[in-house]
């Protein structure tokens, strides 16, 4: 009698690891499908029944798939949109959280609302003017109209004042004191110790614009001006049914951000979450 | 104002300090502007001028580029509710955020569910579950075209094995919209389940073992403890997939572009395609417009009605 209980233990558990197996398989089977389906040849992609397992590996996929379409100049565009956009971010983010932070102003309560409402005003709703003024600055086609949109986000500037705020006021004021500049106290004070939201911020906000897909698609009309999630659509719509050269262009495209994963998850994470936070 | 304080010695004491604190409020405003102006400019650019410009846009007829050229009051408006085009792609955006808000919640609870137990190698499974967020709407929309190849994909296959008839998964008028769907629920079950797993993981160990005292099993505890302590995760998640169903373009256009015959032209393809291909920027600034207020009602009601039910700790 006394050894069933164990043996019950052992089952459950079993079973436990059946479904925690049975839903990471689901998760991971569209990734793994694509990434077994860029090695396969043409005829294995072809051939009935479909591959479920990898067979072979055909690397040629990814010289054509580089081949068929500039992979690498899209990927080089969507670096520096994603990198203008972090950088710029991360100043105005911190500019404008200092000064929600530490500065007294009358009217902080109003201005707090204007960014908050920034957030509630959905970008759909406002594409058709920014294209058309994008445009009119003969903007469209250029680094410079796929950044400056996006250069100020209200979350961004809500989660570094967040940070700003959990260091000690006594800190700010003694230096003030002794006569010490914001803008010195920002810079060799406050910033370093806002790193690890700096880190979220930057590693969420370049993942962001790398995955952008309506804005770049709107302004971009040159194929070397093109971004990743554009570009990987050209190479379907280039390639009538040469879907092992796709998917060696859908790995190429996600090879940044898989690797972003890997190395920065803690930071992404705490990124995404900031927003659930809140409440 | 200052010199005039100065000037009249004598008068009650009030006004010079009143003069005094608004010189003050200047001087902090002063000091505080530079900080905040960059943000300021960019939100007037490219947010606050273009929500203005889109009311005035969408009483206008314009030529090919986009330049007004004749006021027409709130025709367009008038015409959005008349037009077959317009009101089928309302509802379909509204079958596309039925499925695919229940559809995120449900499995992400699920994962984050099992994500939370205590068991060796936990952190491989969470990382798996958590792995769409790499991922972008547009490669996940072509990963799964692929799978829903009629006669090269995956998913057809399956349905041979199990006996079942294949099926037109982005060709038949019946199954799109839900096929799109589902990179969709994929993409975003990756995101929910790690705010719902963050959201677990607040809870204090404490109340388990009190009610493992009183007898509670592992899923009355689940039900009365953990459900409980995670609405505010579920109610924000809520909001969140349900502003970005709204908001659905990317996998529609690759997976379908709005087809087949616009089962699945979502409102932002619609005005894509208004603005964009037929040149109609007025009368798809109506349509955004709309947008706009219809994402703003909700949520309105769902601030309102919803978060009065979730728990706050």
């Amino acid at each position: 009698m006394s050894k069933l209980i164990p043996l019950r233990r052992v089952a459950s558990r079993a079973l436990l690891y059946l479904f925690l197996t049975v839903a990471a398989v689901l998760m991971v089977y569209p990734l793994y499908n694509g990434l077994v389906t860029s090695f396969l040849s043409a005829n294995n992609v072809y051939s009935y029944p479909p591959k479920l397992v990898p067979v072979e590996f055909h690397w040629q996929n990814y010289l054509d798939a580089m081949r068929q379409a500039p992979l690498l100049r899209f990927v080089m565009n969507s670096f520096i949109q994603s990198s203008g956009v972090m950088v710029s971010q991360l100043v105005l983010a911190s500019l404008a959280a200092f000064a929600f932070a530490f500065l007294p102003f009358k009217g902080k309560q109003v201005v707090f609302l204007v960014f908050l409402s920034t957030m509630m005003i959905p970008w759909e709703s406002t594409i058709i003017p920014n294209y058309l003024f994008i445009q009119g600055i003969k903007w469209d086609d250029t680094y410079l109209g796929l950044i400056a949109p996006f250069m100020a986000s209200a979350f961004a500037t809500f989660l570094i004042r967040q940070s700003f705020m959990s260091l000690p006021r006594d800190l700010y004021d003694a230096a003030v004191i002794d006569g010490c500049s914001n803008l010195r106290y920002l810079l060799t004070i406050a910033v370093p110790l806002a790193r690890p939201a700096l880190g979220t911020l930057a590693v969420y906000s370049f993942l962001q614009t790398y995955n952008q897909y309506l804005w770049p698609l709107l302004i971009t009309n040159k194929i070397e001006m093109r971004t990743v999630q554009i570009g990987i659509t050209m190479l379907r719509d280039a390639e009538r049914e040469m879907w092992h050269v796709v998917m060696a262009g859908v790995v190429i495209v996600m090879l940044p951000t898989l690797a972003l994963f890997v190395i920065a998850n803690r930071q992404l994470i705490r990124g995404l979450t900031a927003g659930a936070l809140k409440g | 104002m200052a010199v005039l304080a100065k000037g009249t010695a004598g008068k009650p004491v009030a006004r010079s300090s009143r003069a005094r604190e608004r010189r003050r409020d200047i001087a902090q405003w002063m000091a505080a502007l530079p900080y905040l102006a960059p943000s300021l400019i960019i939100f007037a650019i490219f947010v606050f001028y273009p929500l203005i410009r889109s009311v005035v846009l969408s009483m206008y007829a314009t030529n090919s580029i986009g330049q007004m050229t004749r006021f027409v009051g709130t025709r367009y408006y008038a015409r959005l509710f008349e037009s077959s085009e317009y009101l089928n792609s309302l509802s379909v955006t509204a079958r596309f955020v039925l499925y695919t808000v229940p559809g995120v919640l449900i499995v992400s609870l699920l994962l984050a569910t099992l994500g939370n137990l205590r068991l060796k190698g936990i952190a491989v499974y969470r990382v798996a579950f958590a792995l769409p967020l790499a991922i972008s709407g547009a490669t996940a929309a072509l990963l799964f075209m692929f799978l829903y190849h009629p006669t090269l994909g995956p998913f057809n296959y399956f349905l041979d094995l199990l006996h079942l008839p294949r099926v037109g998964w982005l060709i038949d008028p019946k199954w799109a919209l839900a096929a799109v769907a589902v990179p969709r629920i994929w993409l975003q079950a990756g995101f929910a389940t790690v705010v719902i797993l963050a959201g677990m993981q607040g809870i204090p160990e404490e109340l388990f073992e009190a009610a493992k005292i009183d007898g509670a099993g592992r899923f009355a505890g689940w039900w009365h403890i953990t459900l409980p302590l995670i609405t505010p995760s579920l109610f924000f998640l809520l909001v969140v997939t349900t502003l970005g169903a709204f908001q659905t373009f990317t996998e529609v256009n690759v997976l379908t572009n709005g087809g087949p015959v616009d089962a699945t032209l979502v409102v932002v393809q619609e005005i894509y395609r208004s603005f964009y291909f037929n040149g109609q920027y007025g009368f798809a600034s109506a349509q955004a417009l709309i947008l706009f207020v219809i994402m703003l009602v909700l949520t309105i009601i769902q601030f309102g009605v919803i978060e009065k039910r979730v728990y706050y700790a």
